[in-house]
């Protein structure tokens, strides 16, 4: 597999992020009550800062799905693998891949809860990145 | 702003598979042509706006606004590169009409280039993905395929959009692609052939994917009271709008409507005064064939939710009520990201200058562009006329 220096996530890209992934941490506005995963300080819908971190309800349902069957080069050797955006709970939205299941099992609507799991790595001796995942629930 | 600017030559490479070219010699060899076309000398360029996605990614090269002055012997002039993923040129094109109506140049050259093709497919999958929102999406292992097919499959479920109408656009765009020298497919397809190609992200497949692809497109604005002093046939730029999105798909209400191509279509239609049944040939971004379907909902040429009885009734083919994609769309005639804006103004250019060969749209008069970043975080759209009012 060719190694492009531009080819995965940096570090400290990753651990500034790090504990609102292995959290499941999200933004709520205090005004509008929309829910964001990604850290915001101006609310997208109303315009509203007044904005809280918020832990986000582990579970949810598929709202839409796909298998990539073609994946980026720091997947190459990963197989086809599911992806999701899941409704959660409380509205929030988020894109996440499903697992421990097959393509099959599932269909919009399905309900799912979140795992936490390994994303991916550097490089061979780079660090290991994690986060949640999800999978259909029981 | 309506009807102040003129184009007056537009050039291309053939979009493809350009092995032994560099990203240089390929804007070089579409400006050459764009010159020649307009029969004005470089001499007379004022200003370049140049639309490119992402060569620091793919060719490891930025700073192209003085690279290419520099290498179409102009340095000098101020020349700047414009990026808005896959609606790159689109937005230059826009900046260079912003730029000639302001009255702070009479001429200037706006282009767009991409050379994908020096890198391997998982490598350009993984560089198209930073349209998208690289923390919170292209993270955990989205492509833009996969987008589109989320997309697709809510499209499916509220509205019964159904496999076949997605590949009977592919089928139409290969067609039309057919009559193109310069498109990079130019061999016709069939449903079967759509419907049985590798599943590249459910229920997205291979043939209904724009390819990665390599080439250049400019085009020439000018003035429009001196733009007859260069040519007997400018094309007018009748309206411009553009429209914005959340960066992540997740983040809207609903993935079925692109409301950036929404506020770009009503910004450029209340600028040209005309409305969705008054144009006559469309250029839309086509990236993937369910893109095409919102397109024609979006812009409003069908309902929400409709667009596919269009590519049933046969509307948007050529020889319909209003042709789409006659050029073979991103889908036929290729897709090198930040050149895609710019080859859709040429192609509506030769259509309103009746030059546009087997592909013709009869009496084609006004034409629309609409050109998309990511998976709808921008949008650009331009409506041209044959006739300045």
């Amino acid at each position: 597999m060719r190694v492009s220096s531009m080819s995965v996530p940096k570090s400290p890209r990753i651990w500034q992020l790090a504990e609102r992934r292995y959290r499941l941490i999200g933004t709520k506005c205090l005004k509008c009550g929309r829910v964001f995963i990604g850290p915001r300080k101006v609310c997208p819908q109303c315009g509203s800062r007044e904005l809280q971190d918020v832990e986000l309800p582990r579970r949810g349902r598929i709202y839409s799905y796909t298998v990539v069957r073609a994946p980026p080069m720091e997947r190459e050797n990963y197989g086809p693998y599911i992806i999701a955006i899941v409704e959660l709970e409380n509205g929030c939205k988020l894109t996440t891949e499903i697992v421990d299941c097959s393509p099959e099992e599932i269909d919009i609507g399905t309900e799912v809860e979140a795992v936490f799991r390994k994303i991916g790595e550097e490089s061979k001796s780079g660090i290991i990145y994690y986060g949640c995942k999800f999978r259909p629930v029981k | 702003m309506r009807g102040e600017v003129a184009v007056i030559g537009v050039g291309m490479t053939r979009f493809g598979e350009h092995w032994d070219k560099q990203l240089r010699d390929l804007f070089v060899e579409a400006t050459l042509e764009a010159l020649e076309d307009a029969r004005i000398d470089l001499k007379d360029i004022k200003a370049m706006f140049i639309g490119n996605m992402g060569s620091g990614m793919w060719v490891e090269q930025e700073h192209l606004g003085p690279l290419l002055a520099d290498y179409l012997g102009v340095p000098g002039i101020p020349s700047v590169k414009v990026e808005s993923a896959c609606a790159s040129s689109g937005m230059a094109f826009r900046l260079g009409v912003l730029a000639v109506a302001s009255g702070l140049y009479d001429i200037v050259l706006v282009g767009g280039v991409e050379k994908m093709t020096d890198v391997t497919t998982p490598e350009s999958t993984h560089h198209l993905a930073s349209a998208a929102d690289r923390e919170w999406e292209a993270f955990y292992g989205v492509t833009f395929p996969a987008l589109f097919a989320l997309i697709a499959r809510r499209h499916m479920k509220q509205y019964g959009t159904t496999r076949e109408q997605l590949a009977k656009v592919a089928v139409k765009n290969h067609k039309h692609g057919s009559y193109n020298p310069k498109a990079q497919f130019q061999r016709p397809i069939t449903v079967e052939e759509v419907l049985s190609s590798p599943l590249v992200a459910d229920p997205l497949r291979l043939l209904d994917c724009s390819p990665i692809s390599d080439g250049a497109a400019v085009a020439i604005l000018a003035r429009a009271d001196i733009a007859r002093k260069f040519t007997d046939t400018p094309v007018y730029v009748l309206g411009s709008g553009v429209g914005t999105d959340t960066i992540a798909l997740h983040d809207r209400d609903d993935i079925t409507v692109l409301k950036s191509v929404v506020l770009a279509a009503k910004e450029a239609y209340s600028m040209a005064k005309v409305e969705p049944r008054d144009i006559n040939v469309a250029e839309v971004h086509d990236c993937f064939t369910i893109a095409e379907i919102l397109a024609y909902e979006d812009l409003g040429f069908a309902k929400k939710g409709e667009g596919g009885k269009l590519i049933d009734e046969g509307v948007t083919e050529l020889g319909g009520r209003i042709p789409v994609n006659p050029s073979g769309g991103l889908k036929a005639k290729g897709h090198p990201v930040g050149a895609t804006g710019v080859a859709q103004i040429v192609e509506i250019v030769l259509q309103l200058r009746n030059e546009a060969g087997k592909r013709q749209v009869p009496n084609a008069e006004i034409g629309l562009t609409q050109n998309i970043g990511g998976s709808g975080a921008s949008c650009v759209v331009h409506i041209l006329g044959a006739r300045r009012r």
